[in-house]
């Protein structure tokens, strides 16, 4: 009859009627297990069917699978090995699909304790699969036993089990570290490695219990290689936590593997060492050395292993890897692509510049045939490459635009995209062509955030390019073509052209006339808005709302408008209320790897000022202060490596200063009390305490640069550092602490301008005033800027920070903002360069509209003089001022 | 592959799976909840490692942030996931072992009708080789004497009906053609 099907089955009228046959023939089937005697072979052959279906995603609902499970249950009473074992699995399969399934437990009890050793380890298995904790005390005589059973398979399949245990019971597991111990000592080779693990994962938030534990295995020796990664993994964690040096037993473990005769313990050990913090090229040789070795090996396997761990060392040693070039060479036509692209990253770190132009050929050659995560490493090598190499950025762009056009995912585009825009941004003279190559990119994108950046990136750089009307055809066929988000960011890109290019206005307000009729309410409302400003023509305008957005906190804008919406209130609300924002940090790409990616919607992270402002609100002293708006870097006020750590933060509001000292005692056998500020609360050993002091401004000076002495007093009680008691009686101490100095670069918090030129003629020539300083200290350009950034705590604008190189003049851009009122201090710094002297001319403005500002305008030479008296009292003997 | 270094624990394997030449899965087990939940994003997932791996003949892969090593034979192929820091040479002795005891099994014919026919076989050393994602056991011959598995002699009409049952269309056509 079944032949007969597969003759019509290609008639697809047939199909339907099969698809319902299926589950009535399930039923029949089923039935064959009631048969007496009982049909070893059919039997199989319906529960292999049972869990293959299962495997294969088919739904069994409850009732059905219940039914299938009770008449399975009868099974139990053949004797057929392989039959007894498939209902192991079957019950293991349909442990969360059927109900009551812990009516076998009889059955397999009786089967784990039973004669049989065949049935004994499996039996744990599935009875430990569909056990809970209440009926695991039931068991737990049998599973102890079990642990320490001197047939291996019983012994491991107790310990594994025990191991899925503790997620749900790991009281009741807990009391098994005995039995597990003892298997430990067991001569075979998997239960070593089980019982190894057991003991870890219940003793693994005791640190001192692990350490015992694993210098009772590094001196015993174990036999089985897994046990031996294991080990290493453990001592790698514990020399992390510690951060002990390099010199302790543990590391000098981790060593030894390295000359073990089993390569999975050598390759373990090899990439504990490179993932090591600190570690130094010296005790990086031995494993590079190994790992050399490995790149040569006919395992692609352990090949991959090896490049792949190579990488990483280049990431931080290049010169560490240097050795092995060679070797490295050899892999770059290897056939398996993967380890083939690594070696070319890892050449491309560790290789001169001369090599680089063969690398990027060899690797465009099969660049279409590896996975995205590793076009991901190319384009990242790619980016680090050109920070290193400035002067390839030609070859550099011609291969991401290449790369470009390829298909690929996100990830892979969003790589190219910012690499494209990093070398944009550190090479002028290769704007033109990446514009050109990212216009030619969003023509064709599917992803609207690179579209959105892109544009965004256009309307910031394009107006400035010495043909911006090229790009308006560009960003208007976005209007036309794309989603909601897309077009709003056009809209927006258009009336930045529009402001800064005079010619282009008309054309720019045509176009813009047409998006006010788009059908989405965004789209609409920015091209309303920016036509109603740009038809002002006002410079001062155009800079405020056009091209330097908002510069508040989200965070912080999201928790003042709450609030603002809790106490309804007359007043329309102000913006001056919430603290700016803190300069974006510029992150350090270090994953140059491929990363898993992460399937959650990456989440706005408050910066660090967003909590300071966060823990002070919480504390009632400091209700009344307003908004916090600047925290300093922490100050260390100790020696790293002395009795008590402490160190200072700045916060300043608007009319106080309030420090903020964490204190750390490092002494295990003191305990101290009553210090200052801590109202008696106890300072126990090794944790930190916190505590507040603020101060208020005698008068409206905002500029207030001076010097604290400190001194902490306290009372010292001894302690026993086994048990933490202390004693009774106490002596009162003091600590000398270095003193703390307020400087200028409190007062003035940073403010990212994204179009300097624009903010600077907004405030206009009238606030500008000029003052020459020379810097007798400074030696080079680069020196200065840094200088000048870090005195005056402002943000450097327009990568102003950077020094061209053979230069001997520089123009620096700061902004930022002066504590106490609501004006913009954009300083604009001249240098030049004259033998070992670099002479300063600087400017401060200020507006403001109402009158009330004006009168701090009128204070103007104040600021100046403060900052000039900051210069004075901070650098007294390096600096020479002449005004 | 990010710079941690892997977490010490016996939870080795993330997966394991066998799909035949035109990337059906004959058999996969996933054994951390949190990857691929559900049937709909296991089977993407074995789709596109399939689609990536089944033309070079290179042993090892990196997929989705997965480390992947994998081994073919005639018309199957063998997969063994794990995490991005696993120890790569843990999850080749995994693989070794599990295609080594099933080519015993099969008596050399690993292919894929010999592999269906013996489905319940394939069953068991898989689960003797690895349970719950931690390495049971990676000695081709110690999981051969533990599953104590013969042969199927004869194709047995359970199997026949098998493919018929489990609607596998395309199956019964390759099976018309073999009998």
């Amino acid at each position: 009859m079944i032949k007969k099907f597969d003759k019509k089955d290609e008639e697809s009228g047939k199909i339907a009627e099969f698809v319902l046959k299926q589950k009535v023939c399930f039923y029949l089937q089923a039935r064959i297990f009631n048969e007496t005697p009982i049909n070893p072979r059919r039997c199989l052959h319906i529960l292999t069917k049972i869990i293959y279906l299962l495997n294969q995603g088919e739904h069994f609902g409850t009732t059905e699978a219940t039914e299938a499970f009770f008449a399975m249950t009868r099974l139990f009473q053949s004797n057929d090995q392989t039959l007894r074992r498939m209902c192991y699995l079957t019950i293991k399969e349909m442990a969360n699909i059927s109900e009551d399934v812990i009516i076998v437990t009889s059955s397999l009890t009786k089967d784990m304790t039973g004669k049989e050793d065949v049935y004994r380890g499996p039996a744990i298995r599935a009875l430990c699969r569909i056990t809970d904790t209440t009926m695991l005390q039931a068991i737990e005589r049998y599973m102890k036993q079990a642990i320490v059973d001197k047939v291996p398979s019983v012994s491991s399949s107790a310990l594994v089990s025990s191991l899925h245990m503790v997620k749900m019971s790991y009281d009741v597991v807990k009391r098994w570290v005995n039995e597990a111990q003892e298997a430990a000592s067991s001569d075979n080779i998997m239960v070593q490695y089980h019982a190894l693990g057991l003991l870890y994962h219940l003793r693994k938030n005791d640190r001192l219990a692990v350490t015992k534990m694993l210098n009772k295995f590094t001196k015993s020796g174990l036999k089985s290689p897994f046990a031996y990664c294991m080990l290493i993994r453990i001592a790698s964690k514990l020399l992390d936590e510690t951060e002990g040096g390099h010199d302790s037993p543990l590391f000098d473990f981790i060593e030894s593997c390295l000359r073990n005769k089993n390569e999975m313990v050598v390759y373990e050990a090899a990439s504990a060492i490179v993932h090591m913090p600190n570690c130094t090229a010296r005790e990086l040789a031995p494993a590079v050395s190994v790992l050399q070795l490995f790149c040569s090996s006919p395992k692609a396997a352990l090949r991959y292993a090896a490049v792949r761990t190579l990488n990483k060392v280049a990431m931080k040693h290049p010169s560490a890897v240097t050795a092995c070039n060679l070797d490295l060479e050899n892999l770059i036509t290897d056939s398996n692509r993967s380890i083939a692209t690594l070696a070319i990253t890892t050449l491309l770190k560790t290789g001169s510049e001369s090599s680089v132009d063969r690398l990027m050929k060899q690797i465009s050659s099969f660049v279409s045939e590896i996975s995205d995560e590793f076009k991901v490493v190319v384009v990242q090598a790619i980016s680090a490459l050109c920070q290193k190499y400035p002067r390839k950025h030609s070859v550099m762009m011609n291969f991401l635009s290449n790369m470009l056009r390829d298909d690929g995912g996100f990830e892979y585009k969003r790589a190219i995209v910012d690499c494209i825009i990093s070398i944009i941004e550190e090479n002028p003279e290769s704007k033109e062509t990446g514009l050109a190559h990212l216009c030619e990119f969003i023509e064709d994108c599917e992803h609207t955030v690179l579209a959105t950046k892109i544009l965004h990136l256009l309307g910031k750089e394009g107006p400035r390019t010495p043909q911006p009307s090229k790009y308006i055809r560009f960003i208007f066929n976005r209007v036309v073509l794309e989603s909601e988000a897309v077009r709003a960011a056009a809209v927006s890109a258009l009336a930045k052209f529009g402001a800064q290019n005079d010619d282009l206005l008309p054309s720019v307000l045509v176009l813009l006339q047409r998006c006010m009729m788009d059908s989405d309410d965004e789209v609409r409302d920015r091209a309303t808005f920016y036509m109603n400003v740009l038809q002002q023509k006002q410079k001062a305008l155009n800079a405020a709302y056009i091209f330097n957005g908002l510069s508040v906190s989200i965070p912080g804008l999201e928790k003042s408008l709450h609030q603002y919406t809790l106490e309804p209130s007359e007043k329309p609300f102000d913006m001056k209320t919430v603290p700016l924002a803190t300069a974006p940090i510029t992150e350090q790409k270090t994953e140059i790897a491929p990363v898993a990616t992460s399937k959650l919607p990456e989440k706005l992270a408050p910066s660090r000022q967003d909590i300071y402002q966060e823990q002070l609100a919480a504390i009632p002293e400091f209700q009344g202060l307003g908004p916090l708006f600047k925290s300093s870097e922490p100050v260390q006020l100790t020696e790293a490596e002395t009795e008590y750590v402490v160190r200072c933060i700045k916060h300043t509001f608007a009319g106080h200063m309030v420090f903020q000292f964490d204190c750390t005692n490092t002494l295990n056998d003191q305990l101290l009390q009553k210090v200052p500020h801590f109202s008696y609360k106890t300072w126990s050993p090794r944790r930190p305490m916190r505590s507040y002091i603020w101060v208020i401004y005698a008068s409206c000076l905002f500029a207030v640069s001076c010097t604290f002495s400190c001194t902490m007093k306290y009372l010292v009680r001894d302690c026993d550092p086994n048990t933490g008691e202390p004693d009774d009686d106490g002596y009162d101490d003091e600590y000398v602490l270095e003193d703390l100095e307020v400087t200028v670069a409190d007062h003035i918090q940073k403010v990212l301008k994204p179009n300097f030129g624009a903010a600077w003629d907004e405030v206009g020539d009238e606030f500008e005033k000029e003052e020459t300083f020379a810097l007798a200290s400074v030696r080079t350009l680069d020196e200065a800027v840094g200088n000048i950034i870090s005195f005056l705590g402002m943000q450097p604008c327009e990568r102003s920070d950077k020094v061209p190189e053979n230069k001997n003049s520089h123009v620096l851009f700061l902004a930022g903002e002066l504590m106490n009122i609501s004006g913009i201090g954009a300083g604009k710094l001249a240098l030049l360069k004259s033998q070992d002297r670099c002479s300063i001319s600087s400017g401060y403005n200020h507006q403001d509209s109402s009158l009330h500002h004006m009168r701090i305008y009128q204070f103007n030479p104040i600021v100046l003089q403060s900052v000039a008296f900051g210069f004075l009292s901070e650098r007294v003997n390096k600096i020479e001022i002449c005004i | 592959m990010d710079s941690t270094s892997p977490e010490p624990s016996l939870y080795t394997v993330k997966a394991v799976f066998i799909l035949d030449n035109d990337g059906n899965r004959l058999l996969s087990k996933y054994y951390d909840p949190e990857l691929y939940p559900s049937m709909k994003e296991q089977k993407t997932f074995e789709k596109n490692v399939f689609n990536k791996t089944h033309k070079a003949d290179n042993e090892i892969a990196f997929l989705e942030g997965m480390t992947i090593v994998y081994k073919s034979s005639i018309d199957l192929f063998f997969y063994v996931v794990g995490s991005a820091q696993e120890n790569e040479l843990m999850l080749m002795s995994v693989l070794n072992c599990l295609f080594d005891s099933l080519s015993h099994i099969l008596r050399k014919n690993v292919e894929r009708r010999c592999l269906l026919e013996n489905m319940e076989g394939v069953f068991l050393v898989v689960d003797e080789i690895i349970d719950g994602g931690v390495i049971l056991e990676s000695d081709p011959q110690q999981v051969l004497q533990k599953v104590n598995y013969r042969l199927m002699s004869e194709p047995a009409y359970g199997f026949v009906l098998f493919d018929y049952i489990t609607g596998n269309v395309e199956a019964q056509t390759d099976r018309s053609q073999l009998l």
